[in-house]
């Protein structure tokens, strides 16, 4: 929760270089002070300006463009062009764009409870905790593609569970959830919680960590009941923490793209294709950067536009932390 | 896994113990829903083992007697030795180039008040909304013109790049922990500005260190997109998009998707597995309190 302390409270005491340092400046490792904190962080700038900064700003400059290596004879500047053509003219932009929203609520709202449950779990005081918690933090670990394999080899059609599911009576033989419209929804979403939950788990009991034990043990003789000591006490503590977790995970599932591009590869039918799915395959399969950039482009502003407003609604950071 | 799997139930006789807790949770109130949550947890790390271990079309759930024919085919007809090999070079050297950049500037951030700091922050705060996944074109066009592209240099830089910004507020949090009256002693006692940070804070950020190197290893040797985009070359790639391939095959050969699995988890285990210890107080020491 390095950003949550970042932005919300920066400490004073640390914030200003103690005095007295300007005084004891003497060598200071061959560059004067007042330059050394530029150097220091001058790698660190300068791969960001090029790796990030700059390719932000050219997604936008070619998305206002055509832009095609295969067809040079009709690259040029395009306007709004790229932009009227997927308001008006993409019916796979709005369906990738609401599977989008889709696959993020769900994944971010049940990776939040489920994640908030196994933290308090592993908080209390039991035996093998050390274990339990290495263990059930363990998918944390696990890449979207070693995830993927996993899960294929769960639900394949042969020998997957289906078919062991079939051999005690439940369902039948040969049923393959990732590739029925029907099931394949709710197979990725649990693939993805299976390595989803860990994160929030980690964050949430790395806050449960820094709660005074003084508030339970006041709470404990006010006779407070465990539900109430959890909504006054545990969930306020934590609201920064959620904040922040649910916000960073929210974008990072809807860029997901290692776990459904080889899960399901979209499939079946386009049933999976979230929008930098699209994206992705319009740069790949039919080589338009120029309107590829412009679904980034959009794509950057409603994640720009939600991540405020989701922070504006929380008043993060606000006065009362 | 066995061993492991039996470890609730282990725990649970020697229950009887009675805990100071304050506001005891009845046992079985713990073991019941942890024991489900690991079953979840451990079932599909038993099914791909599983699968690895087992002849071609068994369909035993317990795999006894076990092969390695899966291993031997991955690892040489299927090139894993050479992903490996890539895989572990870009994660290794991603790993010490993300740790020394942020290093440096977290040290900048944590311990001087310069002008640009405030904008700098924010710039690193933002950059974490800023997905890879939708920089791709971008980033092949850049790679392309260094020419770098089928160079692992194109996937190290990359995987150095994005992981700067949360290396870097991480490392600063864990530097503004440590006292700075320590770093003004060493200066009394004579020491460069260098030589002080050496004696003094380094030691002191050992688990920082090692979270902050440890989640940069794991991500660059899990990360697929890059490594997809930016190497053509199959002498080039890296594990997960070997494993991608074996997926996309029009037939899947199973026993060997699930060796390759297996291969791909090792070394993540391994760090895992000495870092699990810290990833709780790690998060909360370094940055909580930052």
């Amino acid at each position: 929760m390095a950003q949550a302390a970042a932005v919300a409270k920066p400490p004073p005491s640390t914030a200003q270089p103690p005095p007295g340092k300007e005084r004891r400046r003497r060598r200071g490792a061959g560059a004067s002070p007042r330059r050394l904190p530029y150097l220091l962080i001058a790698p660190a700038a300068l791969l960001m300006l090029g790796f990030i900064a700059y390719p932000v700003i050219s997604v936008f400059y070619y998305s206002l463009r055509h832009y095609n290596p295969t067809k040079p004879w009709r690259d040029g500047f395009a306007g709004l062009d790229n932009f009227v053509t997927a308001f008006t003219d993409d019916p796979d932009f709005w369906r990738t764009l609401g599977f989008s929203l889709q696959w993020v609520a769900v994944e971010v709202v049940l990776q939040l409870l489920l994640g908030l449950a196994l933290a308090l779990l592993v908080n209390q005081t039991f035996v093998g905790r050390a274990l339990a918690r290495a263990l059930v933090f363990s998918p944390w670990a696990v890449s979207g593609v070693l995830t993927s394999t996993i899960w294929l080899l769960i639900f394949n059609s042969q020998t997957g569970i289906t078919r062991y599911l079939a051999d005690i009576g439940i369902g039948s033989y040969g049923t393959s959830w990732l590739s029925d419209t029907g099931t394949v929804f709710p197979a990725v979403v649990v693939a993805e919680l299976w390595r989803g939950v860990p994160f929030f788990a980690i964050l949430i009991l790395a806050d449960l960590q820094s709660v005074s034990k003084d508030l339970y043990e006041a709470a404990e003789v006010d006779g407070a009941s465990r539900w109430r000591q959890f909504f006054h006490i545990t969930l306020p503590h934590l609201k920064d923490a959620i904040i922040l977790s649910t916000l960073l995970r929210a974008v990072w599932e809807f860029n997901n793209v290692d776990l459904l591009y080889t899960l399901t590869g979209g499939g079946p039918a386009g049933e999976t294709t979230t929008l930098p799915l699209r994206i992705a395959s319009i740069a790949v399969d039919s080589h338009d950067f120029g309107y590829a950039s412009a679904l980034t482009a959009i794509a950057f502003v409603i994640l720009l536009f939600c991540s405020l407003l989701y922070l504006r609604l929380s008043k993060f950071g606000g006065q009362d932390t | 896994m066995t061993a492991t799997l039996t470890a609730p139930g282990k725990a649970a006789a020697d229950a009887g113990t009675g805990s100071t807790m304050i506001g005891r949770t009845p046992r079985r109130q713990i073991y019941l829903p942890l024991g489900l949550y690991l079953l979840f947890t451990l079932i599909p790390f038993y099914w791909i083992l599983l699968f690895a271990v087992r002849p071609t079309g068994s369909t035993s759930l317990v795999p006894w007697p076990i092969t390695f024919e899966h291993f031997d085919k991955v690892w040489t007809e299927r090139s894993f030795a050479t992903f490996f090999q890539n895989s572990l070079l870009v994660g290794v050297v991603s790993m010490v180039m993300t740790t020394l950049v942020a290093l440096a500037g977290g040290y900048a951030l944590a311990r001087f008040d310069f002008r640009i700091k405030r904008g700098f922050m924010l710039a690193l705060l933002c950059s974490q909304f800023i997905p890879g996944a939708l920089m791709l074109v971008p980033l092949f066009e850049i790679f392309a013109e260094l020419r770098m592209i089928n160079s692992l240099a194109s996937v190290v830089i990359a995987e150095t790049v994005f992981q700067l910004p949360l290396s870097m507020i991480l490392l600063s949090g864990f530097i503004k922990n440590v006292p700075y009256v320590l770093e003004e002693a060493a200066w009394v006692d004579g020491c460069g500005r260098f030589r002080a940070f050496c004696a003094v804070v380094l030691p002191a950020l050992r688990p920082g260190l090692i979270a902050v190197g440890s989640f940069a290893f794991v991500h660059s040797w899990n990360h697929f997109l890059f490594a997809l985009m930016f190497l053509s070359d199959q002498g080039k790639q890296t594990i997960p998009v070997g494993l991608a391939t074996l997926m996309g095959a029009d037939s899947v050969d199973l026993g060997a998707l699930a060796a390759g699995g297996v291969v791909a988890a090792v070394p993540v285990v391994i760090v895992f597995a000495f870092i699990q210890k810290w990833l709780v107080t790690g998060f909360s020491a370094g940055a909580v309190k930052g």
